[in-house]
């Protein structure tokens, strides 16, 4: 393998490009970090052995060993988004329910259930996000049969034979309408179900394969078993994440509250529409939030309060803030989400994030939140070597990356969508029909 | 008996009293004389709209760059409207008179108002609790005979979202897509009001809501009833138009609700919107309606339109298509970022619609995407015409092109100010005019519209 020893300060006009590389160095970029920080120009990035090494404005001198040097010519790089909560591999057609593992309505597992024994690497969502610059996911399942969601996994979408980061990295459960409904019919009923759930998993702690635990059932419904129960343990000890999907101010508090009947749960916020309201309660908490980003319609009785400020009301009070892909139409709009936050901070009145912020909402944040912090969504020395180079900002509509490496691999950018866009380049059928044309 | 005896009178007088308004006085009142009980006759006005432009002050903006709504761009221009009109578009030295309210738009931009052809706000309002549930008829395969209308609640807070974030002045709400014929729509002016009538667009026609593909087979193929498949939507659609031809022609014919939908489409008066994701199946749809002799106004959700381009074109079809959509349903599981980019290419109309109580919020975001996926393929669709996509194509697509969706003189002044550049995700609109009056101005909180329902709740009067 040809190596070039380059200054990264440099003019840099040879490259030596393998197909598979996993040292290189980017130069002439505008660069974002990802932590908040306002875009650097003229900046450098260093990946080596998939990591990277150095991230930021040349120093004069420095010197690196490499396999590629890509001239950026000015254009933005990024680390790649971070998307979550997602349901990515977890479904080819969301409405064609043989396809479908996003819920599982007639399981009688709940808790137990893992995202990461169903995710498909190579589905259509996964490579066309990909090609959206989203390089790392959160993906759960949804709650269907139960308040409880199952373990949602961490992701990487570079569609190879290892999808999953790390499975089992949270739980995820409803306590708002949706667990009510799921739970029997009551919010009451879905605090219960949580309560005698994580009793169960606290008596089960230290005591695996005693398969002595009760069911909670109710007619023919199991709304717990006890492979459920031990699910939860890993929750009640605090070793696993409970995300919790709420919208409603008193949802929110009662999740909180939570905090002082089983001090060790580690909660994440989802959803959040009211959270403005409690800003102050919920970053006293210390509870980090993956918020809807524009939702501003009152669409259920626990979202009156919905407004876009949310976001930037719970930031600007020290609310640690991811944006949640799963409220959006696909996760691919989490830039333009993002966007929003920005435009925002330009209407009298109303609360936005600025670029830096709003940036780092779609990208290390929620890798911190996933347990990512430092690994993915950002461009620090250490962190995985995911870059993204962008036609124009990506925070505008219309951008999309020209190149993504995941873990310093370029990717290939191909998928059902960008062949459908190559045959149909135009309609000429004078020769063959268009089946032959691929 | 007695009671309901006087109450029924009472409203065939009030229905004279109409239809006198509209010219027919003798035959309508000789009709009442002869007849107590006569309804208003078949085609006669309606639920007419009670709408009227609200005050409004003579005003001018000036230095903005303007977008006509039709293609073209003015730089640092000047859009001049009294009397709830256009009074004059042009450059700088547009001539405006010195004693009216007058916008400095330099560094903003101008638009007509945005209109949105596939709306269901009011008839899925928010809250969307079951009991507000009135989108589809899904009780039997064709309801020409219902109005969407009819279902509209005019206190769901989605109108002034869609006005003060999206810039929205008129839409047009339509039934669902559960069923073959789901009945009418209703135009609306994005005007905040007490009832339907005092929203509904004056003067614009009807449109009627097909369905094509999974939803329709899907709803009654589930409920062993026809049709179950795509072969039997479109013999159940074509048995209905014979019978609606059949009544056509039949003078004797007792009134339907239905087929009289059904012939205002046969006699061009009302226009066909038709929900229709596939290549395949659009082209059906259009041999059908020559069958049948009446024609397709647009395609909604015309995820594959791409590949037809060159049919819908020389069908004179609009598609009134998202631009990120894809794969949540089968039927859209070929949807491409280049779709409007290829339609634009082969000189097909493209609307950019919603259907959704949110991308309604930002359908000029929507419509940035789609330019900027032509761009990457060598297309390069100028700024004007994809604001054309969201005004003038629209209003074509809804048969109110001659009133609204692009700024001409004489037209509606309905007007959008925006704050930068509409196709940038950091812009918004800052002022919107509706027929001259300022209904929504992002610096004057008191011009944020709150419905009857948001009044003492969390967040009311709030920025949303």
């Amino acid at each position: 393998m040809k190596r070039l020893l380059i200054t990264a300060a440099s003019v840099l006009t040879l490259t030596a490009s393998p197909a598979f590389a996993q040292d290189m160095v980017v130069t002439n970029a505008k660069l974002v970090i990802g932590d908040g920080g306002a875009p650097i120009e003229g900046g450098v990035v260093i990946v080596d052995d998939g990591k990277v090494v150095f991230a930021g404005a040349p120093t004069p001198g420095q010197t690196f060993t490499t396999d590629v040097v890509i001239d950026a010519g000015g254009a933005w790089v990024t680390p790649g988004l971070f998307a979550t909560v997602t349901t990515l591999g977890l479904a080819d057609v969301s409405a064609v329910d043989e396809s479908n593992d996003i819920t599982a309505r007639e399981t009688p597992f709940s808790a137990a259930l893992d995202a990461a024994t169903a995710i498909n690497p190579t589905s259509q969502h996964i490579l066309v996000h990909k090609a959206a610059g989203i390089t790392r996911a959160a993906t759960s399942m949804m709650p269907s049969g139960s308040i409880f969601a199952g373990q949602g996994a961490i992701i990487d979408l570079d569609g190879d034979a290892k999808p999953v980061m790390q499975a089992r990295a949270f739980q995820m459960i409803n306590l708002g309408e949706g667990g009510a409904d799921r739970a029997g019919g009551s919010r009451a009923a879905a605090h219960a179900l949580l309560r005698s759930a994580l009793r169960e998993a606290q008596a089960l702690v230290g005591k695996p394969g005693i398969p002595e635990t009760t069911e909670i059932g109710k007619d023919d419904e199991v709304f717990l078993s006890r492979f459920d129960a031990e699910a939860l343990v890993p929750v009640v000890t605090g070793r696993q994440k409970l995300y919790v999907a709420v919208d409603r101010m008193a949802d929110i508090r009662a999740v909180l509250a939570l905090k002082t009947e089983y001090p060790k749960l580690d909660l994440v916020l989802v959803g959040v529409t009211e959270g403005w309201l409690v800003a102050n309660e919920i970053a006293a908490a210390g509870v980090p939030v993956i918020a809807n980003g524009l939702n501003d319609l009152p669409e259920t009785f626990e979202q009156l309060g919905a407004t876009q400020s949310n976001a930037g009301r719970m930031a600007k009070a020290g609310v640690t803030v991811a944006i949640n892909a799963e409220s959006l139409q696909n996760p691919r709009r989490l830039q333009q989400v993002a966007g929003n936050l920005v435009a925002l901070t330009r209407m009298p009145g109303a609360s936005g994030m600025d670029w830096g912020k709003a940036f780092a909402a779609i990208s290390s944040v929620p890798a911190e939140i996933s347990g990512m912090g430092g690994k993915a969504g950002v461009l620090k020395p250490g962190a995985l070597g995911d870059v993204v180079m962008w036609t124009g900002d990506p925070l505008e509509v219309g951008s999309v990356p020209t190149k993504v490496f995941i873990a310093g691999v370029e990717q290939d950018l191909t998928n059902h969508q960008t062949r459908l866009r190559d045959r149909y380049i135009d309609l000429d059928e004078s020769d063959r029909p268009k089946a032959y044309d691929w | 008996m007695g009671a309901l005896a006087t109450l029924a009178s009472a409203l065939a007088l009030s229905a004279c009293a109409t239809t006198g308004g509209s010219g027919d006085t003798a035959s309508a009142s000789d009709k009442a004389k002869d007849d107590a009980f006569a309804a208003t006759p078949a085609g006669d006005p309606v639920f007419a709209s009670t709408y009227k432009p609200y005050p409004n002050v003579a005003t001018a903006i000036r230095g903005a760059t303007i977008y006509d709504g039709k293609g073209g761009t003015i730089e640092n221009g000047v859009v001049f409207m009294s009397g709830g009109k256009i009074t004059a578009v042009g450059g700088p030295d547009t001539p405006i008179p010195a004693d009216i309210a007058v916008y400095d738009g330099t560094g903003k931009f101008v638009t007509p108002g945005i209109i949105d052809i596939h709306s269901h706000l009011g008839d899925y309002p928010s809250p969307g609790v079951e009991a507000h549930s009135d989108g589809n008829e899904a009780t039997a395969p064709t309801t020409p005979e219902v109005w969407a209308e009819h279902s509209v609640w005019p206190q769901d807070p989605g109108f002034s979202r869609a006005l003060a974030n999206g810039g929205i002045t008129a839409l047009q709400i339509l039934p669902g897509s559960a069923n073959l014929m789901g009945g009418r729509s209703v135009t609306l002016k994005n005007v905040p009001a007490r009832t339907m009538q005092g929203m509904k667009f004056p003067g614009a026609p009807y449109s009627m809501k097909m369905a094509c593909g999974e939803n329709p087979k899907r709803v009654y193929g589930s409920r062993g009833r026809m049709p179950s498949t795509r072969m039997g939507n479109l013999a159940v659609n074509r048995e209905t138009w014979l019978g609606a031809i059949d009544y056509a022609n039949d003078p004797k014919a007792k009134r339907d609700l239905g087929k009289e939908t059904l012939v205002g489409v046969l006699k061009g008066e009302i226009l066909i919107q038709n929900h229709c994701y596939r290549a395949d199946e659009m082209a059906l749809v259009l041999d059908m309606a020559k069958e049948m002799g009446y024609k397709v106004a647009a395609f909604h959700h015309a995820v594959e339109a791409y590949k037809i381009g060159d049919l819908l074109r020389e069908n004179d079809v609009c598609s009134a298509i998202w631009a990120d959509w894809y794969g949540f349903k089968m039927e859209s599981y070929d949807g491409i970022l280049e779709n409007a980019a290829f339609l634009q290419r082969e000189g097909a109309c493209v609307v950019i619609h919603s259907d959704d109580q949110n991308d309604i919020q930002r359908l000029n975001q929507e419509a940035a995407k789609a330019q900027a996926a032509g761009a990457r393929v060598g297309i390069d669709i100028p700024d004007a015409t994809v604001i054309q996509w969201l005004t003038y194509n629209a209003a074509k697509a809804m048969g109110i092109a001659d009133m609204t969706g692009s700024l001409e003189t004489g037209k509606m002044a309905d007007v959008v100010l925006w704050n930068g550049d509409p196709l940038s995700v950091y812009s918004r609109p800052e002022k919107v005019w509706i027929d001259g009056a300022l209904m929504f101005d992002a610096m004057n909180p008191k011009t944020r519209p709150v419905s009857d329902f948001e009044l003492g709740q969390p967040g009311e009067g709030d920025v949303k």
